[in-house]
């Protein structure tokens, strides 16, 4: 693990733009979690207790498996991830720096939206269709009961039938509307980036991590 | 409440007889020149007509002192103090209407500026009258009955969210800013009233603590001011925040300090204890405003979950309550508009949950209308308080202020942003810095801060008001009207006009838990997590104190979906439309093209299966749909309790009533796809003739006993079919397009249903007939594709509870 962890703060240093502090800091926490091994297992990830009460855990757990988010245009679901792996996910949250250009800063925002969008897309067909939108809701409202359930697809159809005619304003009733592609995907969340909520924007910011990074100190 | 708290202290309207008719021809003339509401070439006439009319008056107070039996008499006395203060608020409305009937000028020009134009305009009509000028801005009147709508319809209205994202930096400006901004003024104004040598006059007498005191006043951003001019210049969201808030914060501050240095300004020195004793002093101003704000304000929430009976009182709780925190933080000169800030940010989200649509709507137009009218009065007081106001004018002090007053505000953002830019994630741009250095504008607090100065103690008292006045005036002229052409000028990011859509809030939420598991997975105990526990807490326990009946375990995204619903609704009815239900934006994509089209073309034979429950669909909605309607029909009678049903509601809850059936229906049309059954209604129901003919299918419709007879077949809906429409493609029948007449005839529907006398409830449960009926078709797919289209819009299935409340 020696070497690999060196060969990591290379890579963390050039492409994550974090600190050998910080990658130390996560690695610290990667060992707690797996008990000492090597690699991390979706078991490991279920058992952390404060991630219980979350309803879209799965969800999260999900996107740490999965090959899509390594950027090594592979496809599929890991078993178990290595530190390496779990710095790659970690790294979609980065927060952009002061020294980062604008160009930087746009692949960097989609690449967050692209690890968003894997998140939705469980089948990777290039589609958010809207049996995989309901599903996700539903994922949302899971944690409120019965009337979470019944409402979920309700508000699936009604947001999928937003998106729809935001992007198609005009179809023959004959027409079909596939699905939510990357494109649209983007169309949508724009107005969550402009919106400069949170002294952090949730996408272009996702501060946490830097906090993550930064302060894993246990 | 204001007006009516107004009337309990009288002391701002010492007007006399004379001046009132003055004022009445003042408004009178700017009634008639709408055109010119400035009236000012008018004046001279005003003045000369004025005279006259006194005489008149004075002429029929006399006739009224014989002793003949006084047909008609004059008491002015009798009605002067309410009849003063409608004449003011009356004036104060029609300019505000006045403005707006001049496009350009108010583009030009913000509201505020030309308030005290018509201000001072007034001021010197009673001045060149010969009267003595009302203390119309009275600290009293101001603190209790101006001050308190602007602030309770800022902090009820107050966008939490973004507030609390960048609170840290908020309240670093307000702060620490205005102390800082205090200090710098204060100290460095005493330093040039020292070394002024040419001027032999008072500045040299002014004390150290006089001049601190002075910057304090002055030191502060005034919301009122700053409310007003950044809702003309529609700047981004962050940046609105970001001094708005500051302003409403820096209260605090601004109250302990005023009185830390009224206290000391008499015994001329202050201990380091004392300034120990002053920053306690400030928590206990802040913390204890905010506490006292969020009692009053749980207890709204708290009553508003027993309102449900009475609705028409629910809006007078939020303000009553709201007004009596702010009293009871001035009680203890704790901060009132930290208080107000709470109490209407605490009671909100609970009160909003317990209260009908209508009483929302009020409060919301209440809120606006009193503090639209006390910013208004506030700026034309302004105006008249400088014509009034006993000035001494010292050139070095004045100039010195406002330079002041401007460097320190400066250097303090400047400095301020500094630091704070290591903290945050998006930093403040050199632009965001100049706009909020800008935006810094000063206001009638300071003004009547200044104005409480007790003269005898503070011999500068009126050197201190003109130049607080000058500062006032130069703020909100120059910088308030030249801040629209610079925010343009630097392309600051305006504030986006979008509506909220459902996607944004499912994906807000979904990047919340995604951002807490992140964290959680980190094991970093950060910002998300603690929010998500108070998340948590709040919809465990809090909710369920607060909130009456199921809505309180309704989840936010839930209710946020409810309240986007109905917002459709309301556009709908207000449109006069009606053909189409939900779809946010006007298109043509219905449900029907994002659906999955999942029979595939090829099975002819089993395509035309659904095609026949489609002309039974139809009928059986309109039966169900008529029968419905009678549910609604009960309130007629008058109560003065709640109010009658109007046109309008009329509309409304037919589309309520109307979603509610669809959720109907959608039950029912599946069990008749699945099971076959019909609902028998009486052959002789006008009802049923009439869905009968308008479905315009006679032939497929069977009364329930035949249907029942039928059930022995194996697949009746496709041996009932009519052989014509089994050509008829199934996509073809577009239920749920906007354009299908099918739509068109629900709203007909609704219409002649209404005509028709109350019949009570006819539907017929068929769930006795369709138990023992044997299930038929069980394609579920093609069900769901089938349901969908007869709904318009995807049907709510948790809608019950949002009608309760239209439904008295």
């Amino acid at each position: 693990m020696g070497v690999s962890l060196s060969l990591i703060h290379i890579v963390g240093i050039c492409f994550f733009s974090v600190s050998v502090e910080q990658i130390k800091n996560l690695h610290k926490r990667f060992e707690q979690l797996s008990g000492n091994e090597e690699t991390i297992s979706r078991e490991n990830l279920e058992n952390i207790p404060a991630l219980a009460n979350n309803p879209i855990r799965r969800q999260i757990i999900g996107a740490f498996f999965d090959k899509r988010n390594q950027h090594q245009n592979e496809v599929g679901s890991f078993e178990e991830i290595g530190f390496e792996q779990f710095l790659m996910v970690m790294s979609h949250f980065r927060p952009p720096t002061l020294k980062t250009t604008e160009e930087e800063r746009e692949t960097m925002r989609k690449e967050k939206l692209r690890f968003l969008f894997n998140m939705h897309d469980t089948d990777n067909d290039g589609t958010i269709t809207l049996e995989e939108y309901r599903k996700a809701v539903e994922e949302l409202l899971s944690k409120s009961g019965a009337i979470g359930q019944e409402a979920a697809k309700a508000i699936a159809d009604a947001a999928m039938l937003e998106v729809a005619s935001t992007n198609v304003p005009h179809m023959a009733p004959d027409d079909f509307y596939e699905g939510i592609t990357f494109e649209h995907f983007e169309q949508i969340l724009k107005g969550l980036k402009k919106e400069s909520r949170l002294g952090d924007q949730p996408l272009e910011g996702v501060v946490l991590v830097k906090e993550c990074l930064c302060c894993c100190c246990f | 409440m204001p007006s009516r708290t107004c009337s309990h202290s009288p002391s701002g309207f010492g007007k006399s007889l004379p001046e009132q008719g003055l004022l009445l021809l003042v408004v009178l003339v700017l009634l008639e020149g709408s055109v010119l509401p400035l009236g000012a070439a008018s004046s001279p006439d005003v003045s000369h007509q004025d005279d006259s009319h006194n005489h008149k008056v004075a002429d029929h107070g006399v006739n009224a002192t014989k002793k003949v039996f006084p047909v008609l008499d004059v008491d002015y006395h009798h009605i002067q103090t309410p009849f003063e203060i409608s004449l003011w608020v009356l004036l104060a409305s029609l300019m505000k209407l006045g403005f707006h009937l001049i496009p350009r000028l108010s583009s030009i020009v913000p509201e505020s500026c030309l308030l005290i134009v018509v201000g001072l305009l007034v001021g010197g009509l009673i001045k060149l009258a010969g009267e003595q000028v009302p203390p119309v801005l009275d600290s009293r009147l101001f603190f209790l009955c101006l001050l308190p709508p602007i602030i309770l319809d800022a902090g009820y209205f107050l966008p939490i969210r973004p507030f609390m994202e960048n609170v840290g930096t908020i309240l670093m400006f307000a702060v620490v800013g205005t102390v800082w901004n205090a200090f710098f003024v204060g100290g460095l104004l005493y330093a040039v009233c020292q070394i002024q040598p040419a001027n032999p006059s008072s500045l040299h007498s002014i004390e150290l603590l006089h001049c601190l005191l002075f910057g304090s006043i002055i030191s502060a951003v005034d919301p009122v001011a700053v409310l007003a001019v950044f809702e003309e210049i529609h700047i981004n969201e962050l940046l609105h925040i970001l001094v708005f808030g500051e302003s409403l914060l820096n209260d605090a501050v601004t109250v302990v300090l005023y009185h830390l240095f009224v206290e000391y300004a008499g015994v001329g020195t202050v201990t380091v204890m004392d300034g120990f004793l002053g920053v306690i002093s400030f928590l206990v101003v802040a913390l204890g405003g905010v506490l006292v704000g969020a009692i009053y304000g749980i207890l709204a929430a708290f009553t508003s979950r027993f309102t449900s009976h009475t609705r028409v009182i629910e809006p007078l709780f939020v303000f009553v309550y709201s007004y009596m925190a702010y009293l009871s933080a001035e009680m203890f000169h704790l901060s009132g508009i930290m208080a107000l800030i709470a109490c209407g940010a605490v009671m909100r989200p609970y009160v909003e949950a317990n209260i009908s649509h209508k009483s929302h709507t009020t409060i919301k137009y209440f809120l606006k209308m009193w503090s639209s009218v006390s910013e208004t009065l506030i700026f034309i007081f302004l105006g008249v308080a400088t014509v009034d106001g006993p000035h001494s004018w010292n050139w070095t002090f004045v100039t010195v202020t406002v330079i002041l007053c401007l460097v320190a505000r400066v250097i303090g953002v400047v400095g301020l942003t500094y630091i704070i830019n290591k903290f945050r994630i998006v930093k403040l741009t050199t632009k965001d810095q100049f706009i909020v250095a800008y935006g810094g504008l000063r206001g009638a607090i300071a003004f009547s801060l200044g104005f409480l100065l007790d003269q005898n103690q503070f011999a500068h008292r009126k050197m201190f008001l003109t130049a607080i006045i000058t500062v006032i005036f130069f703020t909100v002229f120059v910088q308030g009207m030249t801040i629209k052409p610079l925010v343009e000028l630097l392309a600051v990011k305006k504030k986006q006009e979008a509506k909220r859509s459902i996607n944004e809030e499912i994906h807000t939420q979904f990047l919340d838990h995604l951002l807490t598991g992140i964290e959680d997975i980190c094991g970093h105990y950060g910002h998300h997590h603690w929010k998500d526990k108070l998340n948590r807490f709040n919809k465990k326990y809090v909710k369920k104190c607060l909130i009456a009946g199921e809505r309180s375990k309704e989840p936010q995204l839930i209710a946020f979906y409810h309240k986007m619903e109905m917002k459709q609704a309301i556009e709908l009815v207000e449109s006069g439309g009606g053909v189409k239900l939900p779809s946010a934006v006007p298109s043509t994509v219905s449900m029907q093209n994002i659906q999955p089209k999942k029979p595939p073309p090829a099975k002819a034979a089993e395509r035309a299966l659904p095609q026949l429950p489609k002309g039974r669909e139809e009928e059986i909605r309109k039966i169900l749909r008529s029968n419905l309607q009678r549910t609604r029909q009960r309130l007629r009678s008058y109560n003065r309790h709640t109010l009658v049903a109007d046109p309008y509601e009329d509309g409304f809850s037919d589309l309520l009533i109307k979603k509610q059936k669809m959720i109907e229906l959608e039950k029912k049309i599946k069990e008749m796809n699945n099971y076959l059954t019909v609902p028998a209604a009486p052959p002789d129901s006008p009802t049923m003739c009439r869905a009968r003919l308008a479905s315009g299918r006679d032939t497929d419709f069977k009364p329930a006993q035949q249907q029942k007879g039928n059930k022995i077949c194996p697949d009746p809906q496709a041996y009932s079919m009519k052989p014509v429409s089994d050509s008829v493609p199934v996509i073809q029948v577009d239920l749920a397009s906007p354009q299908s007449p099918d739509s068109v005839n629900v709203m007909d529907e609704f219409r002649r249903a209404n005509q028709e006398e109350d019949q009570g409830l006819m539907m017929k449960p068929p769930q006795g007939s369709s138990g023992s009926n044997k299930p038929g078709e069980a394609d579920t797919t093609r069900d769901q594709q089938r349901l969908m289209r007869c709904l318009s819009d995807p049907g709510p299935s948790a809608d019950e509870d949002e009608d309760e409340p239209f439904l008295p």
